[in-house]
């Protein structure tokens, strides 16, 4: 006879919720109305607000399961929220955009459901197989969601690339996985950890190591392996894009955060040079890169290149400053990016998408709350206090200062000073150009304007009143912390 | 805890701008007036904090306390002492004036005018009265971007060059000023064991002097350098005054650029008493540089706006080497210049702005033989020309007299290089006047200019007062910050004692 084998549902109450939503979109969208798919948004959006209450609710609690696999704490639950929030805005942006490009479909919202699932379990992931399964979840459906619209070069080519890289990366991960495991003998995180001290630092362990940092490395964009995001960014229908800018780089950060904190933290003065000089690389490519970019898609691709630069000088800091921060910063520029993305999504220029910033010129004055709110988004990833950019970026570099890497702050300033310019362009633009031809109008939307207004609220929140957020996020990460 | 006149002073305009907002934009008349009823309700909620100042007192006044950030010891501590409470009321009083100064010339996005330059006010205000090195910094940062808004958007013609110019200068010096803060703050707290941000906190903690200090100092100093802006960081001046909107000017003259000299009196002098000692001779030789660079400069000024942008370089050299001669009469001469140039220099711009919104050139060439076109406008440029050349009886002079009487005490030489800047102040100031005022009339539009209105009046009327009763009666004046300026000047020079005594003092 075999165990049955210890099953706690509840370690992934916040996963199931999304589970069971998305498969009843699929169920509602075989049912009529068949052409209407509002009904289907609506759900997927209980869905998640559903989630996030599971989330809230169960803070506090550690629950576990799966021999360990699965670790629902309170790390888990802080990103469960980002993700939550991130999945609501994208759903509610995407109800109008995706009518307006005549591309509505039950498929999409059930697709996003999953992948915000995958992102979740991603980060409560406590096992490298399962850090792959939810990986692989997450990813499968962006790729097919990035080439939703199938009518334009540009979106097949952006799922192609995303995926073939994606793969790509994927393969390097799991090499990774597999060398960690013959080192160590296992996939938990907590017994790789504890054999990685018994048995010393084997340069097999080191290799695995350093193959999964390149696999992550992909995923959350960081240079030298940022290249499939310019292209996927640009090529994606511009609700994608936000959710594959957000939740994906959100989750990855969590697995990354919780890897380096707990099963490979003995190796840590290996991977901090290395980490270093990538977050280097990464912020200073993203921005130089990004001055030169009249696309404001591809100019916010790079523009998170950098940003993800920003979130690794947190995890260079190291300790329960430096991942708290970068906690903190996931939730400030979540609403950031999502604000920014959104507006792109609200502007049409001759029954096209708005993405040159030429079509922004003169914006301030035909829709001065539009401008005002892409005003705010923007001046929010310059970080100028008191908005939530400049909060996370305080927290993010003071961590840099307290752990001894000042050189590694004083490159992270400078580059917030040259991303000023590009950011900057977009809002000279708006207010301080007419446009020379056919502009950019607002497709008036109500359920884009509560995510505009949910985001911009969000973001003034942070940077006002930022304590209580911070010291959740301190508190989260603390456990996790030896 | 009770709302205080500081909060109420600082945060009035940010909620008569939001309120604003909310008024329709085809009613540019109420826009025009709220906004001046909030700025001047404003100035007139900020007099008490003049009548009940104590000037006997070196500490701070009106001082609040409030947490905000509490695992950050951030805290919302405002307060102020004799060296700001003479800014909080010289930008209560400039801004009412600079939105006055816009009443015609801005008919462009009245709405967002007026709500730009009243969030403005709360920034310039904040930056005075912070006593939280975050909060102060929050403010700093947070003021760029309406003043880039003014530049940018009511500008001139290469207003879009001159506002990301602003923007960027000043954002590379702040940027790395908040890794100092950051230092600062993580040094003191491993020496002290006290997290905080809290200003008159962590100016008791004796910085050991070395190479930290040093670098510390070199970055706060970046950040106040530029905004002052001292030679050699002062290109980005010519560009954002010439293309900013009168009001902008104003703003620009009267405000922004004292919070360069006073970030150097607030921080860099109490929390790096060494590397400032260390440092004054240079910091005294480039002030020294830009009085007679700026005054060389504008000599040669074609555009009369671009020679009143270059006498402020020269203008705030003097201000700077008040200050690092440390000596009382030094930085009281310095804090009075700062004031003194924020109303002679926001006159001028006034002035210019007035007669460009007539005839459409600020050239000294188009103009010549106004006196007996525009007597009364030729009168008081005549008194802010005077104002601004140093005359006794007016601001101008208090100032640049007791600077230079405390320069002679530190660096003969220096003072004697310095005092030429106010023999070239008169000769461009006047050759300008001159040129534009007497003389034939040589360009026929001039001949039907119309004088000052009563609006034209009643905005420089006030300007006017203040710059007479700072030169007859300067005592009103300066007996609010000896005493402040007396503690500032022991604390430094008994840090600076205190640190070189102590263990690890290296020969200096």
């Amino acid at each position: 006879m075999i165990p049955a084998p210890p099953v706690n549902l509840g370690a992934l109450a916040p996963v199931l919720v999304l589970l069971g939503a998305a498969l009843l979109v699929l169920m509602l969208d075989m049912l009529p109305p068949r052409h209407e798919k509002t009904h289907l948004a609506v759900v997927s959006l209980a869905g998640v607000i559903g989630a996030l209450l599971v989330a809230l609710t169960r803070w506090g609690r550690d629950a576990r399961g799966f021999h360990d696999m699965v670790v629902l704490d309170d790390y888990a639950l802080f990103v469960d929220v980002v993700i939550a929030y991130a999945a609501a805005l994208v759903i509610l942006l995407s109800m109008d955009y995706l009518r307006r490009a005549g591309v509505q479909s039950g498929e999409y919202y059930a697709l996003v459901l999953f992948s915000a699932s995958g992102m979740m379990l991603m980060a409560s992931a406590n096992d490298l197989v399962v850090v792959f399964l939810a990986l692989e979840l997450t990813s499968l459906c962006l790729y097919v969601l990035a080439g939703l619209f199938k009518q334009r070069l540009e979106s097949g080519e952006a799922s192609m690339k995303y995926f073939l890289l994606g793969a790509f990366a994927s393969s390097f991960l799991l090499y990774g996985i597999a060398l960690t495991y013959g080192a160590t003998g296992s996939t938990n995180f907590v017994k790789i950890a504890a054999a990685a001290a018994t048995t010393g630092q084997s340069p097999l362990f080191l290799v695995g190591v350093a193959l999964m940092l390149v696999g992550f490395g992909f995923k959350i964009s960081a240079a030298p392996f940022h290249m499939w995001a310019p292209d996927v960014y640009h090529g994606a229908p511009t609700s994608v894009t936000a959710l594959i800018a957000t939740g994906s780089k959100v989750a990855a950060f969590a697995v990354l955060m919780r890897l380096l904190l707990g099963a490979i933290h003995g190796a840590q003065p290996d991977w901090t040079p290395l980490l270093w000089a990538l977050a280097a690389v990464t912020m200073t490519l993203g921005n130089v890169v990004a001055i030169t970019q009249s696309n404001l898609k591809r100019m916010l691709a790079y523009s998170s290149v950098a940003h993800v630069g920003y979130m690794m000088v947190g995890l260079v800091a190291g300790g329960a400053e430096g991942a708290g921060a970068v906690l903190f910063y996931l939730f400030a520029y979540t609403f950031t990016t999502i604000g920014t993305f959104g507006v792109l999504t609200l502007c049409e220029r001759s029954g096209e998408e708005a993405v040159e910033v030429e079509d922004y010129a003169g914006l301030g004055r035909r829709h001065p709350v539009l401008a005002g709110a892409l005003t705010l988004f923007l001046l929010s990833l310059i970080g100028i206090p008191p908005l939530a950019g400049f909060v996370g970026k305080f927290y993010l570099f003071g961590a840099a200062v307290q752990g001894g890497h000042l050189w590694l702050a004083i490159v992270a300033v400078l580059n917030s000073a040259v991303a000023a310019y590009y950011y900057l362009r977009v809002i000279v633009f708006m207010y301080m150009r007419e446009p020379e031809g056919a502009a950019a109008r607002w497709s008036p939307s109500f359920a884009g304007g509560v995510a505009l207004a949910v985001a911009a609220i969000g973001i003034v929140l942070l940077g006002v009143m930022p304590a209580p957020f911070a010291e959740l996020a301190q508190s989260a990460v603390a456990p996790l912390v030896r | 805890m009770t709302i205080g006149i500081l909060t109420v002073v600082t945060f009035l305009p940010l909620a008569g701008a939001l309120l604003l907002l909310l008024v329709p934009r085809r009613l540019e008349g109420v826009l025009r007036g709220g906004a001046l009823v909030v700025a001047g309700a404003t100035f007139l909620i900020s007099l008490p904090l003049y009548f009940r100042f104590d000037g006997g007192s070196a500490d701070y006044q009106f001082t609040e306390y409030a947490r905000w950030i509490p695992s950050l010891g951030a805290a919302y501590h405002v307060g102020i002492d004799g060296i700001s409470l003479l800014l909080v009321l010289l930008t209560t009083l400039i801004t009412p004036v600079a939105l006055a100064s816009a009443w015609r010339s801005v008919d462009d996005r009245v709405k967002e005018f007026v709500a730009t330059i009243l969030i403005l006010e709360t920034g310039m205000v904040g930056v005075f009265v912070s006593l939280d090195l975050f909060l102060f910094y929050v403010f700093w940062e947070a003021m760029l971007i309406p003043m880039y808004f003014v530049i940018g958007v009511w500008g001139g013609g290469r207003r879009i060059y001159a506002a990301v110019k602003f923007v960027l200068y000043t954002m590379v010096g702040s940027v790395l000023m908040l890794v100092a803060i950051l230092v600062l703050y993580y040094q003191h707290g491993a020496a002290t064991g006290i997290y905080t941000f809290d200003l008159p906190t962590v100016v008791r903690w004796v910085i050991p002097p070395g190479t930290g200090q040093t670098l510390m100092f070199l970055a706060f100093a970046l950040a106040f350098a530029i905004k002052v802006p001292m030679f050699p960081f002062h290109t980005w001046l010519p560009d954002a005054h010439v293309e900013a909107p009168t009001a902008g000017s104003v703003i620009l003259a009267g405000v922004l650029l004292k919070m360069g000299t006073y970030g150097f009196l607030r921080f860099c002098l109490p929390l790096f008493p060494d590397a400032s000692l260390a440092f004054g001779p240079l910091v005294f030789a480039l002030s020294v540089i830009g009085i007679v660079y700026g005054a060389w400069v504008s000599t040669v000024q074609p555009d009369i706006k671009k020679l009143v942008a270059y006498s402020s370089v020269s203008h705030l050299g003097f201000v700077m080497l008040g200050i690092f001669t440390l000596t009382p009469q030094g930085m009281v001469g310095g804090i009075i210049q700062m004031v003194s140039h924020g109303l002679s220099t926001g006159a001028l711009f006034l002035l210019v702005g007035m007669i460009y919104e007539r005839r459409h050139t600020r050239l000294i060439a188009d103009f010549g033989g106004l006196w007996g076109v525009i007597p009364a406008f030729s009168a008081v440029f005549l008194i802010a020309v005077l104002s601004s050349v140093g005359l006794p009886g007016l601001n101008g002079f208090v100032g640049e007299f007791l600077i230079l009487v405390g320069a002679f005490q530190v660096n003969r030489a220096l003072a004697a290089v310095a005092t030429t800047g106010i023999i070239f102040a008169a000769v461009y100031l006047l050759w300008m006047y001159q040129r534009v005022i007497f003389g034939e009339v040589t360009h026929e539009e001039n001949r039907h200019l119309t004088d000052l209105t009563p609006r034209e009046w009643a905005l420089l009327a006030p300007v006017l007062l203040f710059i007479v009763w700072i030169g007859v009666y300067p005592v009103a004046f300066t007996g609010k910050m000896e005493a402040t300026v007396d503690a500032l000047i022991a604390q430094v020079q008994s840090k600076a004692s205190v640190a070189l005594a102590g263990p690890g003092a290296g020969p200096r």
